[in-house]
């Protein structure tokens, strides 16, 4: 039993840290903070990580990979949250990227592959449909196939940054005979294509990053399939076990615990810091002592990938309380800004306002609302835990 | 990073385990609770030709040089059995604090008892008043002439019944809740004015009040006024012991309450098919995960002297206590009527939990402690 970390890991850790010095400036975080500019700021960052061949490291190394150990990339992530840095956008690099390593043709591969490590296209997940979330197996847009050519109709929706991506991939139903996952085939589609429009959605945070991506009469190459036709729900759920694992995201619940503790020091009610009042510290401490369990059930998990095994039962707790405690954080940051957790800075700088923080708070607030509903919703975990974990 | 046992830390778990399937079914714990004291004397000799008193021994006294990773293996698989044993309480707390304060002769004299099971110990530190503060203490040590006597009376003594030995921290100075001015005394069970009043825990194991009336002490333990100091590390050593041993009580309760809902049949199916009680045995599985990821973090920074530990520590005993409720008023939810029952272990491992919630200061006084450890400036970056 030995949580250490080796000489090695301890150089590399050194590496990543003069790297984000240097990679992380405050222009870019501003460039990739205000909405106006994320597309180019989220593109500079992804292009920055490409020089120094760290967009990617999950990869296979043939691929552009990195081939880090389990523990470097532990290492990368905290280091990376630590900052402020964000995660590479997922829905190219680490999702329909996995799909193709692992499910795509030859062709795909050498056509898709170097686009999405320079940041050449920008990609988006077209999953969800207006009858069906956590339910997603029973989704309905239809993929008909004609000579050499899928045609599609339907729509997607809740698709992330669909404003700015140039291809979507989709699950899209191929048949309706048989049992509702079979009949699901995997489609790469080109935004251009005729018949392909994409309505924004308002969201209750202001910023626009959802959408509803309608299908008409739009038709696709067989060539753009993922593998088999119909075998596209197998295909998709590889990616969804990544998508659960990468949700606890501890590393940047600490940054965020550790900003709100200090904000909250500096507020004085009645003459007194809001940190020696009793109630808030135990909200404060509870979220830190289970931010402290669930750092070291996210390490057992990757403790047991490292060593070729699956991640025990535990790891399907890190998207349940990571949320939890994501959500946690935004709820006690807003009562740290008290009145001003309700006001909307507009075109005022903080100081026109009269608070530094309430605007960003109340945005990441009504965001975080999303993170229990998305990648299966809380309830729907725990559906899941209690038939495959607990066996019930 | 490495959460793997080593080869002897598994066999130890692994004979524990045994030891606990062969010997604690629910009737023979039943009966060994009934037995005087409370606990299986045979059991004990048992315990000494395992090894198992030997673990937490420096070597020079014949004992086997363990750290907190076998202090905790131990504890757990005693927790998922609730063994009745006084383990803590002679040989994680009078033990410890011999091997760390005591003179080479007294060591020399008692460890290797202790390590032959021939030597019952018991740490008496609480007094009425105290509750969570361990510094109020208002038992006096006095000196007469060169031999120290002690006057007052300590309460909940755990294991105070069987115990042929106290270590009894008393006040030679200072004003009732100064840390200066304690110091720790060994003191034998048969001495002149040392009057008992044994009672039982509501878990089976006994306890006692202990009277001291111009009592001669046997040893002072360590430097005198300087007892507190000497004992915290000891202390903290059994909170992660206790811990462990509420982790073990807590998984066994998990499987319990998942076994009965599989099983018990309402409006004609399992139980355990119902959403409302899937989701709660969910928040029971995950309470005890917090548990068990909080011990190891303990345990690890235990084992590697890091700056993380104390936090860890104090982390963990507020979960332990947290979690404890929780899964302890869950398991009896689930099991209905049955729950309320003595013809179930569900009950008997529900009150250890509680016990275990209060022993050195319950989650409320640890997260107390938590907060001005994590609120002071100079720490609170490194969470």
């Amino acid at each position: 039993m030995d949580t250490r970390l080796s000489e090695d890991d301890l150089a590399f850790q050194v590496e990543v840290r003069q790297f984000l010095a240097e990679a992380w400036d405050k222009e870019l975080a501003a460039t990739y903070g205000n909405i106006a500019t994320m597309k180019e700021g989220a593109e500079e960052w992804q292009t920055r990580l490409y020089h120094k061949g760290w967009v990617a490291p999950h990869w296979p190394v043939e691929y552009g990979g990195t081939d880090w150990s389990v523990t470097q990339s532990f290492i990368y992530n905290s280091e990376r949250a630590a900052v402020g840095a964000p995660e590479v956008l997922p829905f190219g690099v680490t999702m329909v990227a996995s799909v193709i390593i692992a499910y795509g043709s030859d062709g795909q591969k050498e056509k898709f592959l170097p686009r999405i490590l320079k940041s050449e296209d920008w990609w988006c997940q077209g999953y969800s449909e207006p009858g069906a979330g956590s339910d997603l197996a029973s989704l309905k847009m239809r993929a008909d196939l004609e000579g050499e050519e899928y045609v599609l109709n339907g729509s997607k929706i809740w698709t992330s940054y669909a404003q700015y991506a140039n291809w979507i991939f989709c699950l899209v139903r191929t048949d309706s005979s048989g049992r509702k996952q079979e009949g699901i085939t995997f489609l790469l589609i080109d935004m251009d294509s005729p018949g392909v429009t994409v309505r924004a959605i308002n969201t209750i945070d202001g910023f626009h990053h959802l959408n509803e991506v309608f299908f008409d009469n739009v038709r696709v190459p067989v060539e753009n399939r993922i593998g088999e036709e119909g075998k596209g729900w197998t295909y998709a759920k590889s990616l969804l076990v990544h998508e659960r694992l990468n949700i606890a995201e501890v590393a940047s619940s600490k940054c965020a615990l550790t900003v709100v503790r200090e904000e909250a020091r500096e507020e004085i009610n009645g003459g007194k810091s809001l940190l020696d009042d009793p109630i808030f510290a135990k909200r404060l401490t509870d979220i830190e002592i289970e931010l402290m369990a669930l750092e070291f059930t996210e390490l057992r998990a990757l403790a047991a990938i490292s060593e070729g095994n699956p991640p025990g039962p535990e790891s399907s707790l890190l998207k349940i309380q990571g949320t939890e405690l994501q959500q946690a954080i935004q709820e006690l940051r807003m009562d740290v800004a008290a009145y001003y957790s309700g006001t909307l800075q507009g075109e005022l700088t903080p100081a026109g306002l009269g608070h530094g923080f309430a605007d960003t708070a109340q945005k990441l607030y009504f965001r975080g609302r999303a993170s229990s509903i998305y990648g299966g919703s809380n309830e729907v975990q725990k559906n899941i835990t209690a038939k495959y974990v607990l066996g019930l | 990073m490495d959460f793997n046992l080593s080869e002897e830390q598994t066999l130890i778990r692994d004979s524990i385990a045994r030891f606990v399937s062969e010997n604690y079914a629910f009737d023979q714990r039943n009966a060994v609770v009934a037995m005087e004291h409370g606990f299986s004397a045979e059991h004990w000799q048992q315990f000494a030709e395992l090894g198992w008193l030997s673990i937490p021994f420096a070597e020079e006294h014949g004992g086997f040089g363990g750290g907190p990773v076998d202090t905790m293996v131990i504890m757990q698989e005693f927790g998922r059995g609730l063994v009745a044993e006084p383990y803590l309480a002679t040989v994680m707390l009078f033990g410890g604090l011999l091997q760390a304060g005591a003179s080479e002769q007294v060591r020399e004299n008692y460890i290797p008892q202790i390590i032959a099971g021939e030597l019952q110990g018991a740490f008496a530190y609480l007094e009425r008043q105290s509750r969570y503060e361990m510094t109020d203490v208002v038992t006096r040590a006095d000196k007469d002439g060169e031999q120290w006597v002690l006057n007052g009376e300590k309460t909940v003594v755990l294991n105070g019944g069987a115990a042929d030995k106290f270590i009894v921290l008393a006040r030679n100075a200072g004003e009732q809740s100064e840390e200066a001015g304690l110091t720790l005394f060994l003191v034998d069970a048969s001495s002149t004015g040392v009057q008992r009043t044994v009672y039982r825990m509501t878990d089976g194991q006994e306890a006692a009040t202990l009277s001291f009336k111009d009592v001669q002490v046997e040893a002072v333990i360590g430097a005198v006024g300087d007892g507190y100091a000497l004992m915290t590390p000891i202390v903290d050593d059994a909170r992660l012991a206790i811990c462990a041993n509420a982790l073990g009580a807590m998984e066994a309760l998990n499987e319990k309450t998942l076994e009965y809902c599989k099983t018990r049949e309402q409006f004609g199916v399992a139980i355990g098919s119902f959403q409302a009680l899937q989701h709660r045995m969910v928040d029971m599985f995950g309470a005890c995960e917090n548990v068990k990821s909080l011990l190891l973090r303990a345990v690890c920074a235990a084992q590697d002297d890091d700056v993380d530990a104390r936090r860890s520590l104090l982390a963990l005993k507020v979960m332990a206590g947290r979690a404890g409720r929780l899964i302890g008023g869950e398991a009896i939810q689930l099991h209905g009527g049955m729950g309320m029952t003595d013809e179930l272990s569900i009950g008997f491992f529900v009150k250890r939990l509680m016990i275990i919630n209060s022993l050195f200061g319950d989650a409320d006084y640890h997260q107390q402690l938590f907060a001005a450890l994590v609120n002071t400036p100079a720490s609170s970056a490194a969470a």
